[in-house]
């Protein structure tokens, strides 16, 4: 080897194990990303809700003459909800134990997301006899958007734990799709305290 | 991953695999991608025929098209600007060549969600049709410009198209959700399925381009998206989201779009910048030079995209002391590309340069970006920005960038990989004609633009005679010579078109590494088969530019060889 200036040759030792590696298994990362861009899109929500918020007339909020959210009863909401995501945290660390004990905490989390959609149905369909519908003004459009895009949320949420469920039950559940469950599970239920302080407080 | 789904596979792709999209082969879906790229790139070439024979002559009756209606030249501009973008630039310098490439150049044999991927690719087409459908409904597509600002995007009553805007709506939003998923693929792949051995910094420039291009891509998305979906609602139930008097902002919109516009530009630059890079270190037989430095730059640019967003509303009634913070950070940003583009003459330095047609499409591609990059200074300036701001100068200026990332950027790609793609050599004289006769008419169509933005022409006007200080013979003058420069360049595209077709069925066979290259999507088969290497997929043992390494009897040392 002439080294006169040159970059000396770079021989690099074969990496003995040369295997590939994976971080993170496919599922979770693929839904890492996802929740990533889901974070990304609520975050467009709500800040486009705040300045609109800020730049109402007057700077009332919410706009005289219109209905009040139920504060308590969807605080009662949210701790259902956030009931399932501990129980879906418990069913990971069972299922990491042993797959068939994560069915009970499973079902749990299920029931109880099933409540929250269920629950929040009526108040909406009472809000809507109240006269709070989304061409009612920003309040009400910003009110069914933001929620109505996370119930949109936890409705395919469900449909993925009923999917997963089945799996479960087949015994062909795979710990990267539990994780990848898990994590868009606990982002819905999560995202929801949020939401709830800034929409209905 | 799809190793025993690859089994039953060895016979050659079927009639449903092809035209109905049902293949989960990252090639095909790759090819898939490319060729309903470019038949939306030839729809807005011949839109944009269409409209500029409308403004060099007035009134005309356009061959193939008719006289342009006000209404119809607003459509075409606004679909101009919307297919270019996101169903060109988009589809072919990200997906068809980041499906194609990505598995092959990190050494693995798919994509680790195919079906996500062929998904993805039946999602672009249905979003494709959307869009082609909304040209035929009642007073034809959208025309209220690619940015669609409310209240003209909003109300049916002002844009005259209900059902157009609604359209080209579901179509974008359907358009971001194939890229959605498409993106998702390529960042998990690209770190979790390269060949062993291959470490970070072995990774060819252009996947990790292209893996952070859809990394800001899926960032900037989300906020545009809940946009689209609340300019949905106020066209079709009458929400106020953008509507001043039911107590919306119309600004609002302008936050959400360009939010996501601006990082827009860095996702479809990035990629454009990766082959650029591939190129001219395989053509000038050196090392890419700086490599890290590269990489770097363009994370810190991926990140200062996001915080550039405001320079597109100087005028829109923005706070001025927020302007001031934006012009700092747009004239910041232009450092790092800069950069880049002097590591890339850095990497040309010293070489022994090839002159084939791929490498004149990336020595182009740095030169004429850099016309678009340095035009872009005026603009990101807020006082100048005031007069410059929707004239023909903005014009110029983002067909300077984008014209160098779509078009060339794509015939660069195309012309190198071609060998790899198809199993077959292009003619290199047809390839040399058709690079000369797409670059000098494209710089007498835009050169001619900066002139008459300079001289105050505004951008979407029908006709220029009905402004008496825009109606000069000088400045009418201008624009004829563009039109007739487009002709020129649109007429030497069937060089290429010939070029391309002919090469493929009956050009000569290609070995399996015609450029004497490194990375390894060269140590395969031209074309690759099904699951790609074979039985035995590739080790990887060093970086992707040893090339003219001392000491080796070679100039290449391709990264699959132990020694």
């Amino acid at each position: 080897m002439d080294g006169d200036g040159q970059q000396p040759l770079r021989v690099d030792a074969p990496d003995m194990s040369m295997e590939q590696r994976q971080v993170v298994p496919n599922a979770l990362l693929g839904t890492m990303i996802f929740v990533g861009t889901e974070i990304m899109f609520f975050a467009g929500m709500i800040s486009a809700f705040l300045i609109s918020k800020a730049s109402t007339p007057g700077g009332i909020w919410p706009p005289p003459g219109q209905p009040r959210l139920p504060v308590e009863a969807t605080a009662l909401n949210t701790v259902a909800l956030l009931l399932s995501g501990v129980a879906m945290v418990v069913a990971y660390h069972q299922f990491k134990k042993s797959p068939s004990k994560a069915t009970a905490p499973f079902l749990v989390s299920a029931v109880l997301g099933v409540f929250f959609v269920v629950f929040q149905g009526f108040e909406w369909v009472g809000l809507l006899d109240h006269g709070l519908t989304m061409s009612s003004g920003p309040f009400g459009a910003f009110f069914f958007l933001i929620v109505g895009t996370h119930a949109l949320h936890a409705v395919i949420g469900l449909g993925i734990l009923a999917k997963v469920f089945v799996l479960l039950r087949q015994g062909a559940l795979n710990l990267g799709g539990m994780q990848a469950l898990t994590l868009y599970w606990i982002f819905v239920v999560l995202l929801w305290p949020i939401l709830y302080w800034q929409v209905y407080l | 991953m799809s190793a025993t789904a690859h089994d039953d596979h060895h016979h050659g792709p079927t009639f449903a695999e092809i035209w109905l999209l049902q293949s989960t082969d990252h090639k095909m879906i790759g090819k898939q991608y490319m060729f309903i790229g470019m038949f939306m790139g030839l729809i807005g070439a011949y839109f944009a025929y269409a409209f500029r024979m409308q403004l060099a002559f007035p009134g005309v009756n356009v061959p193939g098209f008719g006289t342009v209606s006000p209404l119809e030249y607003n459509a075409l501009v606004t679909n101009h600007g919307t297919i270019m973008i996101f169903w060109v630039a988009m589809p072919v310098l990200i997906a068809a060549f980041g499906n194609f490439l990505i598995p092959l150049m990190i050494g693995c044999d798919d994509m680790v969600f195919p079906r996500l991927n062929r998904l993805s690719v039946q999602i672009f087409l249905a979003s494709a049709i959307v869009l082609i459908a909304s040209f035929f409904v009642h007073n034809g597509g959208f025309g209220g410009a690619w940015t669609a600002y409310p209240p003209l995007s909003a109300k049916a009553e002002y844009n005259l198209t209900p059902l157009g805007s609604t359209l080209w709506l579901l179509a974008v939003v359907l358009e971001f959700a194939a890229f959605l998923i498409g993106g998702i693929n390529f960042i998990t792949t690209a770190m979790n399925a390269r060949a062993p051995g291959m470490k970070a910094l072995d990774v060819p420039m252009v996947v990790w381009m292209i893996c952070i291009a859809s990394l800001l891509f899926m960032a900037s998305v989300g906020p545009l998206v809940a946009g689209a979906v609340m300019l949905l609602f106020d066209q079709v139930l009458g929400t106020g989201f953008f509507d001043p008097d039911k107590g919306g902002g119309p600004v609002l919109w302008q936050h959400l779009f360009w939010f996501f516009g601006h990082p827009e530009v860095y996702v479809v630059l990035l990629p454009a910048c990766g082959i650029t890079a591939e190129i001219i270190t395989v053509f000038s037989r050196k090392k890419l030079f700086a490599y890290k430095t590269i990489l770097y730059t363009v994370i810190g640019t991926g990140v200062l995209s996001f915080f550039v967003w405001a320079h597109h509303q100087f005028i829109s009634g923005i706070d001025p002391r927020m302007a001031n913070v934006f012009t700092i950070t747009t004239v910041l940003i232009s450092i790092p590309i800069a950069e880049m583009m002097f590591l890339f003459i850095a990497t040309l330095y010293g070489g022994s340069i090839r002159f084939t047609t791929p490498m004149l499409w990336a020595l182009s591609f740095i030169a004429e970006f850099l016309i678009g990059g340095v035009t872009g200074i005026f603009l990101g300036s807020s006082g100048a920005d005031i007069y410059f701001h929707d004239t023909y100068f903005v014009l110029a200026h983002f067909h300077y960038t984008f014209f160098p990332i779509a078009i060339i950027g794509t015939f660069a790609a195309l012309t190198f990989w071609f060998p790899k793609m198809f199993g077959r050599m292009m003619n290199d004289t047809l390839g040399k004609i058709h690079f000369w006769g797409t670059i000098i008419p494209f710089n007498f169509i835009f050169i001619p633009l900066f002139y008459l933005g300079a001289a105050g022409q505004h951008r979407r006007i029908y006709n220029f005679n009905h402004y008496p200080q825009l109606a000069t013979p000088d400045l009418q003058a201008l624009r004829v010579l563009a039109t007739v420069s487009l002709l020129v360049m649109l007429s030497f595209q069937a060089v290429f078109i010939y070029n391309m077709l002919y090469s493929m069925f009956r050009g000569k066979k290609a070995p399996n590494n015609p450029w004497n290259a490194n990375t390894l999507e060269w140590s395969c088969p031209s074309p690759p088969p099904h699951g790609n290497f074979g039985d035995e997929l590739p080790n990887c043992y060093r970086g992707p530019y040893e090339y003219s390494v001392p000491g080796r009897d070679e100039d290449f040392w391709p990264q699959n060889l132990p020694n």
